[in-house]
Formats: structure tokens, sequence, C-alpha cells
């Protein structure tokens, strides 16, 4: 690929992204009463999509053994843990975050 | 704003991005560090955290510029990968409104994580808004260019071993879903947010499960409209 073939794979990929960040503002613009169903959706939404990021972010975990999942799994709850305690966002996420670098690096090694 | 409101505001924002901050010069560092092993050189790595400011898109865009040139499928793949952000603009309609010329900025840097902390904070009243969500998003442009900066210059230098730290992020996603759990009445959208999340990856795999994932969640959302409302869920 030469540099402004590069160059233009980039624009495109930029152009991707703006679309999806900028479409549902250009389709409900801030003159216009926004319809009921997107506001119900504007609403709801959140909850569903921070489930679906939880999952996003653990996608690449597999079944396969028990190495393979139980670093996850145990850091996981310890920050359900740790949240419901503490409710402090930065305990909880240094907390697991920090637990599980230890599983990996000394315990689960292979 | 005064100048006084600019830093109080500032002062706000920064300790709720601490962990984007831990997260993003991690994963910022990461990706420097893997498009220099593809032989790009750091104006590559550094330009595209300004311009397309949107992590997983990033990495899979290295290794498209290694491909066959091929803009209109590079479009699509993007489209797909980011779809996500649709979901964001439609839960922000609201609160980007009324912030003037620097919705522009709000609705470009809008990656998982601003949003995430832009529509989960309640802030108090001495603190404006629209400015709040400008400068979480700055900061975290910040941080992922910064890191992005550092792992394209100085990759042979990191010694640490960082295995694991990856987790921040999964660690802040989890964190936040759980904080949204404890806040809401009813826990219905974030069931069907997670059932329809693990049942799409189950069925069609990690590279692929977002948008069948996305569509499963409109549908069950759509079908439960009236239920919700006449319990009153929503006002």
């Amino acid at each position: 690929m030469s540099v402004t073939q590069q160059i233009l794979i980039i624009v495109v990929v930029v152009a991707g992204t703006m679309i999806t960040r900028f479409l549902p503002f250009l389709i409900f613009s801030q003159d216009k009463e926004t319809p009921q169903y997107i506001k119900y959706l504007g609403y709801v939404l959140p909850s569903a999509v921070f489930g679906l990021l939880v999952v996003y972010a653990l996608r690449n975990v597999s079944f396969t053994g028990f190495g393979s999942f139980l670093p996850e799994s145990l850091a996981v709850g310890l920050i359900v843990i740790l949240h419901y305690w503490k409710k402090n966002m930065l305990i909880s996420i240094a907390g697991g975050t920090i637990f599980y670098m230890i599983l990996v690096q000394f315990v689960f090694i292979y | 704003m005064t100048f006084d409101n600019h830093i109080a505001t500032l002062k706000y924002a920064f300790p709720k991005t601490i962990p984007i901050l831990a997260g993003f010069m991690f994963l910022g560092i990461s990706y420097g560090i893997y498009m220099n092993s593809l032989g790009f050189g750091p104006a590559y790595a550094i330009l595209m955290s300004i311009f397309i400011f949107a992590g997983s898109m990033e990495f899979v865009a290295g290794s498209l510029l290694l491909g066959p040139f091929s803009p209109l499928s590079a479009f699509f793949l993007t489209l797909m990968i980011n779809a996500r952000h649709l979901f964001y603009g439609i839960a922000m309609l609201d609160k980007f409104k009324d912030t003037g010329r620097k919705k522009t900025y709000l609705i470009y840097g809008m990656c998982d994580e601003s949003f995430v902390i832009n529509s989960t904070t309640d802030v108090p009243a001495y603190i404006n808004k629209g400015w709040f969500m400008f400068y979480v998003t700055f900061l975290n442009q910040i941080y992922w260019v910064g890191g992005t900066t550092l792992g394209s210059l100085f990759s042979s230098a990191i010694s640490f071993n960082t295995d694991g730290l990856e987790f921040v992020m999964v660690a802040l996603f989890v964190v936040i879903f759980l904080d949204q759990w404890m806040k809401e009445r009813y826990h219905v959208s974030s069931v069907i947010g997670v059932t329809s999340s693990v049942l799409c990856l189950a069925l069609f795999g990690p590279d692929n499960f977002i948008i069948p994932a996305m569509i499963l969640i409109l549908v069950a959302l759509s079908a439960i409209k009236r239920i919700l409302e006449k319990r009153e869920v929503i006002s």
C-alpha cells in the first residue's frame, strides 16, 4: 500500500467512526421534539449498554480450562464484593486489577 | 464561566477519570508498541489516536493498513465495530442539549469510557454539566494520545511486568454496571443487556456478536416498553 492509500484508509476509518457517533444527533436535531420511542430508548439503553460493555470486555475469555477463566471470574467476584462493601469506584477498580495481575503473574502461570 | 469555575470543574472531573488514566496509559502504550511492531513510525499511531480516538478500532486499523487496499470493506468494518456508538448517541441526546459549541467535540470524543462517565455522573449544582463533560472527554483523549505517544517513542524501554494491567478496563465496566444496578429500581434493562450479549457471544463468537446483540437488545426493550410504562418505571 502506498502512503496515499494508507492515508485514504485512515480517512475512511475516521469517517466511519464519526458517522456512528454523529448520526443520532443529526437525525434527532435540537429544534424538533425527539420522538417518544427514542426518548424511551435514551432512558433504558444505558443499563443494557453497560451490560453489553461488560460482556464485550470479557469476550475473549475462554472456558477451555480452569486457568483460562478463573483469574477473570475471581477478579470480577472480588470487584463485586469490594464495590458492595466500600462503594468506592477507585478501590473496586484498583483492588480488582491488582488482584488480577497477581493471579496471572504468580498463580496461574503457564 | 470564570477561570475559577473552570478550575473547580476540572478538579471535580479529574478524580472521575483516574481509572481511565491508568487504563488508557496502559492500552495507549500497548497500541504504540503494537504499531511500532507492525513497522509504522510514531506519526501513524499518534495521528490515528487523535483522529479516530476509538481504541479497538485503531488496533484493527493497524492491521488494515498491512492488508490489500480496500476502502469499502474498511468502511463497513468500521461501522460494524463502532455501531455501539449509535446507542451512546441516543442515550446522550438530552444530556448534550444546550452544551453550545462544545457539543461537536463531546460527540466527536465520545469513546466508551467518556460515555460511561458522562452518562452516569450527577454533577453538583455548582458545576456546569456541559463543561464537566467537556473536561472528562478532553482528559480521556489526552491520556489516550499521551499513552500512544509514549508507547510508540519508547517501546523498548518498558521493563516492569504489566501482564494483566489491561484488566483495568474490564474492572471499570464492571464497576459502572454495578453502580447502575444499585441505583436502578428495576433491573430489567441491565438483565436484557447481559443476557442478550452472552447469548449472541455464544452464538456468533467474539468477533461478530455486537451487532446481533444490539438488535436483540432493541427488540427486547421495545417489547417491554408497554409493560414498563404501565408500571410507571419511566415517567
